[in-house]
């Protein structure tokens, strides 16, 4: 085998995450390319959460139902995940968790009690990561160097006692390889790998540094906070404010000041919180102000499930708020696209002054691999303000509808923006005539944007006859599929910018004999989107709105289905 | 600088002729000019109604933006600007009804800004409907039984959160209301400014006469650092004070408070990327 899939399930607040970080790490450091998703309640403590991590020779970067290794932490942990068990699966740990488990392939390891041996349970998740890392075939060296850096800023007997820890789990698991109860399952390949790990609101968080970013005011909303702590953290080092907002409302209307005073701004939020900002991206399709929104999606409506994962609100995004003016939807579904398209979102909401949205989700968000270092060299930000002089007029009629924007305290001119439908020089207007050449001019910038629609990417045959269409997160996982179905005559066509769509678009699908959409909603909004702006009905759809991912043998399943049908 | 600086020529103003308006238009110039700002180096940010509409018929950048909403984006231009002077600028409805919450926490964070609320206990835009400051009674045609809520009182309410600058002023009142401006608009923090304002065409019982007969200026010896002294006359109501209730100069403003502006006051358009630190931070990947 040279892929394996290692699920850990336990309780919230018990540590999972720590053994995340330290053991995708670890192999990454071996040479293994590595990849991990989690999905957790909505509560800080108990519950049933779990975690995946695969491991492989090659690149991996989806989520799969198969479970290789299994690590339960605490009772419900078998019940949590018995739809992935299979024979296959070999069940480890202590004997209270694993002695319901039906099959016989299952090793005991007391791990509380060793963990008690070194003081402390604390410790329980160290000696799972040193039993998972001689299961790997992981050198001990590499095993003690990663949790020294890891720990690196602990008490020097915090990190001991970790040491200790991991080593005891590595030896004891050892013991049982070497009983032969446990055939070593994967071996480290023989290559180093350079690649970084990040997950997805890092690259989002990077490419926001990279694009100017200098300020973010937010309200904490799952899925989507961790770009706003992201921000924080580094808010000294790149003379960034970073602000907690009272309420969404204010949170959007504070980037919206920072932008008219010549700041990046940007906010974070998910659903419920962004319906609350709607009528702050209405003001800056009349002020004409640049504003970047990530929005991270979870399943709604209303409260919804907060800490899962759904492409729900594309038609939030691409509908809400009143009136009518331009805008740009980008959906990453790789962390190198999270990067590059984020610091390009606040270069084209700066040169359009349009709201320019990163449209996410969970799943995206919380999913972690690896992959090599990203490229800066050719990374350009322009400002496009200007420094005004005496007759400055703000919403100048230009021919491609973008007036030059200035902002107060730079040049002689003043800058007067109004919510209300106004003249060149921004004050308040019910002229007909002004009205209508104002609407034009915003709408305007409409063909100037279309001008750069990244167009959408084809994977697979370009003979094909089946075309599989999908967008944002759900990239790894249909492309991973289409890879395993390895046939002649399908192809994937991914869209990272799914608004406005591209020219494109409709070649694509007339040339397929069948096509199938794949969305992480219940209604297939992106389908009756291309259905609007082409004319084209997708009629086979995959659909999924449990608020779990795709994974990986579902949309295999699927499709085989559909092609046969 | 002379008295044409803040002039913008002809000015059809969407105010009806007697409305309190007319004057805090003319008091603000006089004061800006007074204190020698330069309509360049001036942002008003203002909301919706009919005293939103104020930076329209002077010389000034403004940010006019949506109803009740004028806080937030006055204090994000202030820390991203900090060498502008800015004045978030509404009606009673704007401020404290619909944008009651950016009120509260703009008071908390303290930015340098000054906050000047027209209040004439009506909405006058939408034809004359009860404001959160409305006296109890008042009847309106959606009220018709007359307001039941308690009036909101703006000025206790910042005393009690210790906002940096409380005041009350009436529109009627040129030279006392001027004077109150200034020293409002020199504070160092948040400084809100309350000024009442007759209604003449909706508000028929708080009128220019009711002002002048149920109002009174604290006088020399009053102490307006003393926050429980300051909270006792902001609940006073048989007759209501004007003038500066409370004063903390003790206070940090939000900029200061921001590390960011600590060394100096540049404003963020300034900023320039670090690639170089972005790549070192890439590499944490690893």
């Amino acid at each position: 085998m040279d892929d394996i899939s290692i699920v850990l399930c336990g309780e919230a607040g018990q540590g999972i995450q720590t053994v995340e970080k330290l053991f995708t790490k670890i192999v990454k450091k071996a040479g293994f390319n590595v990849f991990s998703t989690k999905e957790y309640m909505s509560r800080v403590r108990g519950g049933s959460n779990s975690t995946q991590i695969r491991i492989s020779s090659k690149p991996v970067s989806a989520y799969i139902d198969r479970i290789d290794i299994l690590i339960p932490l605490s009772d419900e942990s078998l019940e949590h995940v018995k739809k992935r068990i299979s024979k296959k699966t070999l069940i480890i740990g202590e004997d209270k968790y694993i002695k319901n488990s039906k099959t016989n392939n299952k090793i005991e390891i007391p791990i509380t009690q060793l963990a008690k041996s070194i003081g402390n349970i604390i410790y329980s998740n160290t000696i799972a990561v040193g039993l998972l890392s001689s299961i790997c075939g992981i050198n001990k060296k590499i095993l003690n160097n990663t949790i020294e850096e890891y720990f690196i800023n602990k008490k020097k007997e915090l990190v001991k006692n970790n040491i200790k820890a991991a080593n005891k789990g590595y030896e004891n698991c050892l013991e049982q390889i070497n009983k032969d109860k446990i055939k070593t399952i994967i071996s480290p390949p023989n290559k180093k790998n350079d690649n970084i790990i990040l997950n997805g609101v890092e690259t989002i968080g990077l490419g926001a540094l990279a694009g100017g970013c200098n300020f973010i005011s937010s309200y904490p909303m799952s899925p989507s906070t961790g770009l706003l702590t992201f921000l924080s953290k580094h808010s000294k080092e790149f003379n960034i404010i970073a602000e907690q907002a009272e309420d969404e409302i204010s949170a959007i209307n504070m980037v919206l000041g920072a932008w008219y005073v010549g700041a990046r701004g940007m906010v974070t939020t998910s659903g419920g919180g962004y319906a609350l900002m709607t009528e702050g991206v209405s003001l800056a399709g009349m002020i004409e102000s640049p504003v970047v929104i990530h929005l991270g999606q979870r399943p709604a409506p209303a409260t919804g499930l907060p800490t899962r994962t759904e492409q729900g609100d594309l038609e939030h995004a691409i509908y809400s708020s009143h009136g009518e003016f331009p805008k740009i939807i980008f959906a990453p579904g790789t962390l190198e696209d999270g990067f590059y398209l984020t610091q390009k979102a606040f270069n084209l909401a700066d040169k359009y002054q349009i709201p320019v949205y990163i449209l996410t989700d969970q799943y995206f968000i919380d999913s972690f691999y690896d992959i090599p270092k990203l490229d800066i060299k050719n990374i350009n930000n322009i400002n496009h303000f200007i420094k005004t002089d005496k007759d400055y007029k703000r919403y100048k009629i230009t021919k491609n509808g973008i007036s030059p924007r200035g902002i107060p305290g730079y040049g002689n001119g003043l800058v007067c923006i109004d919510s209300d439908e106004h003249d060149e020089e921004g004050r308040i207007t019910e002229n007909s005539d002004i009205r209508i050449k104002m609407v034009n001019k915003r709408l305007k910038k409409l063909s100037e944007i279309k001008k750069e629609i990244i167009p959408p990417e084809l994977y697979g045959e370009k003979d094909y006859k089946i075309l599989v269409i999908g967008w944002g997160s759900t990239y790894h996982i249909i492309r991973e599929a289409i890879e395993n179905i390895s046939r002649k005559d399908i192809a994937f066509l991914y869209f990272k910018q799914v608004y406005p769509l591209h020219n494109e678009t409709i070649n694509y699908l007339n040339k397929a004999e069948k096509t199938i959409i794949v969305e992480n909603n219940a209604t297939s909004q992106f389908s009756k989107l291309i259905r609007q702006q082409t004319g084209y009905e997708i009629k086979n759809k995959i659909l999924q709105y449990d608020g779990s991912p795709f994974s990986v043998e579902t949309i295999i399943k699927e499709i085989q289905k559909m092609r046969e049908s | 600088m002379n008295e044409k600086t803040y002039d913008v020529g002809l000015v059809n103003t969407a105010w009806c002729p007697g409305c309190g308006n007319h004057s805090i238009l003319n008091i603000m110039k006089q004061t800006l000019l007074e204190l020698k700002i330069k309509p360049g180096n001036l942002v008003v940010v203002s909301g919706i109604g009919q005293a939103a509409k104020i930076p329209q018929y002077f010389k000034t950048n403004y940010f006019n933006g949506l109803h009740g909403r004028a806080l937030p984006p006055a204090t994000a231009i202030k820390i991203s600007n900090p060498n502008l002077t800015v004045i978030a600028e509404s009606g009673d409805g704007d401020m404290y009804g619909e944008g009651g919450n950016h009120f509260i926490h703009a008071i908390r964070r303290n930015p340098d800004i000054t906050n000047i609320v027209h209040n004439n206990m009506v909405y006058g835009l939408t034809k004359g409907q009860a404001s959160p400051t409305s006296e109890y009674g008042f009847r309106t045609p959606i009220q018709i039984n007359g307001v039941v809520s308690e009036p909101f009182n703006p000025i206790s309410t910042a005393i009690a959160l210790d906002a940096s600058f409380v005041a009350r002023a009436f529109s009627g009142d040129i030279k006392k209301t001027k004077s109150i401006l200034k020293k409002a608009i020199q504070h160092k923090g948040y400084a809100i400014v309350d000024i009442f304002q007759p209604c003449v065409t909706f508000n028929k019982i708080n009128t220019f006469d009711w002002f002048k007969e149920n109002t009174y200026y604290l006088d020399d010896s009053y102490n307006s650092t003393d926050r429980i002294e300051a909270f006792k006359k902001s609940i006073q109501n048989d007759k209501l004070p004007l003038g500066v209730f409370y004063v903390n100069k003790n206070k940090k403003t939000f900029e200061q408070n921001l590390k960011l502006h600590q060394q100096n006051n540049k404003p963020l358009f300034k900023n320039i990327v670090k690639f170089d630190k972005i790549l070192k931070l890439i590499s944490l990947g690893t």
